[in-house]
């Protein structure tokens, strides 16, 4: 591991990804999207773009449709029964809603983590090698190759090189997340959701993750949500401000930490609730 | 009271305050909290060990009424085909292999369908349907087994005789392996295995339903966040999840399976031989016993019977601690 420590709050004059939407793969963009658990609305008419290569950060309290928002993009929310939507997301220009858009490769491209680390009950390899195999990678030595660069990719591969037979879940929590992270990436994604990938974990572990993040960001979108400000504050380029299922402000990180344009999202990140 | 009892009273109260002078002795409801947990901890520990304890006598009476057989005919009770009340000859042979072959038999037939029923019911089946059906086959197990004995008698037996039987071994041509050839008897270890898969289903169903239904969610969301389809997250994800809930099943199933009499003894046909053929009738030790008991004659018949029991009892108790052992060996794999 490199290990670039990034240090969001003093790093005001860093460059930041701002080529334009539609330049690489992986820009995002919500067009008036809504959404509902039952007859209770969870999201407000979101209107919010993405950009492709950098890290975006969902902040805002509990229940506020963070991560309602973030399943959304890979669409995972539509299995939970009596959900409806309104709007679109559109990855690359084209609405993941669409009725043409077949939803497992759709779940290829975009790559998640979960609060909870939740690696399946089978060796390190076979977690990393899950997504390929159900892709039909079925070459040893092709997946061998995509099990070791995943690893590496998500700092693991130093600490597991020489027990990928092992029960995945003999590893430590921190491994845990970042064998998780490993195996969204054996699928190359253009886009990573984190849904608080961070909260379980130690301090250490944490740090490791973070930095990880950093470095992904030269080749993908990442869209991470968090309760921890400094966390978001740290890492992030772009912050999005949601409360009670409205996106109130979105822009650059240093924007919204330092100066937001409204007053609730003001309140928000200078602690006065929340 | 006497003087002496009045001055030992004191003197105890003397050596019991001593140590701590600043407290009073101890109040009777602080006294008769302790007898309290006691009685309780004791009557607990009694309890817990009423069970282990019956087995045991359950064990050593059917062994002791079994020893003078055993010791008669010793190790050839078991290997021996020849059960002769009139020559006060018994081997027990063909009871054990068809009480054996009969629960696999019902094991390899039930478990695909009960894990179907069960795959079907929490993964597939709409909302509506499923109370319903879980209901059926729940029932399935509160059907009282002569009601199984009579439906197999009288319905199973015929429709295998004249169609099952000669569809597999003709038209199929499994007639080729010994065990689908021969006479289509309809009294037959195919017909017992049969109607034991029909009885241990709704056990390995129920169980299995209820450990898928305990798979984490996020178990099911890590395989479909990664482009899983539905058929993969419940091969890949949910089932090496469940898998030693669902062997805990089977092994329901199959203890289930191997104790079963009354209908097992109304279908198999209780022949004493071992047969090559599934469709050639068989005993199992649980339909020896129940079908003898009653007129046996002699001491030695009596005791004979009780070291078939005792055989069961080893085998069901053997095949426990084996399900036990993987149950743990597969949960261990975690």
């Amino acid at each position: 591991m490199t290990g670039v420590v990034p240090n969001k709050s003093t790093g005001a004059g860093r460059p930041r990804a701002s080529s334009p939407i539609s330049g690489h793969p992986g820009a995002i963009v919500a067009r008036q999207f809504s959404f509902w658990y039952g007859a209770k609305q969870a999201l407000h008419e979101i209107d919010f773009a993405i950009q492709p290569r950098s890290i975006t950060a969902l902040i805002g309290p509990s229940g506020c449709g963070k991560s309602t928002f973030l399943r959304s993009i890979n669409r995972l929310n539509e299995l939970i029964p009596g959900v409806r939507r309104e709007g679109g997301i559109e990855l690359d220009g084209a609405d993941v809603y669409d009725s043409s858009v077949d939803v497992v490769a759709l779940r290829q491209r975009v790559g998640m983590v979960f609060q909870r680390w939740n690696p399946f009950p089978k060796s390190i390899y076979a977690n990393v090698a899950y997504g390929p195999r159900i892709n039909g990678v079925r070459d040893r030595h092709e997946l061998d190759l995509i099990v070791e660069t995943s690893l590496r990719r998500a700092a693991l591969w130093e600490e597991v090189r020489d027990r990928l037979r092992e029960s995945a879940t003999s590893l430590s929590g921190g491994q845990q997340q970042r064998l998780c992270i490993a195996r969204a990436l054996a699928n190359e994604p253009e886009v990573l959701l984190l849904d608080e990938p961070a909260s379980a974990l130690d301090p250490i572990s944490t740090q490791r993750v973070e930095e990880l993040l950093y470095e992904l960001k030269q080749q993908l979108t990442v869209v991470i949500v968090t309760h921890n400000l400094q966390q978001a504050a740290r890492i992030s380029d772009n912050t999005a401000f949601f409360f009670l299922g409205r996106l109130v402000e979105a822009g650059p990180t240093d924007q919204i930490f330092t100066n937001p344009h409204e007053e609730r999202t003001d309140a928000y990140v200078t602690g006065r609730f929340g | 009271m006497t003087e002496f009892a009045a001055r030992d009273a004191a003197r105890a109260g003397v050596a019991a305050s001593a140590p701590t002078p600043a407290r009073p002795s101890r109040s009777w409801t602080e006294i008769g909290s302790e007898i309290g947990d006691r009685v309780y901890s004791w009557s607990i520990v009694g309890f817990a060990s009423l069970v282990p304890i019956l087995l045991l006598t359950i064990f050593v009476a059917v062994g002791v009424a079994a020893w003078p057989a055993l010791r008669t005919f010793g190790f050839s009770f078991v290997t021996s085909s020849d059960w002769d009340p009139v020559a006060q000859h018994f081997g027990a042979a063909p009871a054990i292999y068809g009480t054996l072959v009969s629960s696999i038999l019902a094991l390899i037939i039930a478990t695909p369908l009960a894990l179907g029923v069960a795959v079907f019911l929490s993964e597939f089946a709409p909302p509506w349907l499923r109370q319903p059906v879980a209901f059926t086959v729940d029932l399935l197990a509160a059907v009282p087994s002569v009601i199984y004995g009579v439906w197999g008698m009288y319905v199973l037996v015929p429709v295998l005789r004249t169609h099952v039987m000669p569809f597999l071994r003709d038209t199929l041509h499994l007639g080729v392996l010994p065990l689908f050839s021969g006479v289509a008897y309809g009294p037959s270890m195919f017909a017992a295995g049969l109607i034991l898969a029909i009885m241990c289903l709704p056990y390995i169903s129920a169980v299995t339903r209820e450990v898928l239904a305990a798979v984490p969610r996020s178990q099911r969301e890590a395989a479909l966040a990664l482009g899983a389809t539905r058929w993969e997250v419940i091969r890949d994800a949910v089932i090496p999840y469940a898998r030693s809930g669902i062997i805990g099943g089977i092994m329901l199933g199959l203890g289930r399976a191997l104790g079963e009499t009354m209908a097992v003894t109304m279908l198999i046909g209780n022949r004493h031989e071992i047969a090559a053929s599934l469709f050639a009738p068989g005993y199992t030790m649980a339909s020896l016993i129940a079908n003898e008991f009653s007129e046996a004659t002699g001491d030695l018949h009596l005791s004979a019977l009780m070291a078939v029991g005792f055989v069961l009892l080893l085998v069901t108790f053997l095949v426990n601690a084996a399900a036990r052992w993987l149950v743990w060996q597969t949960a261990r794999e975690r």
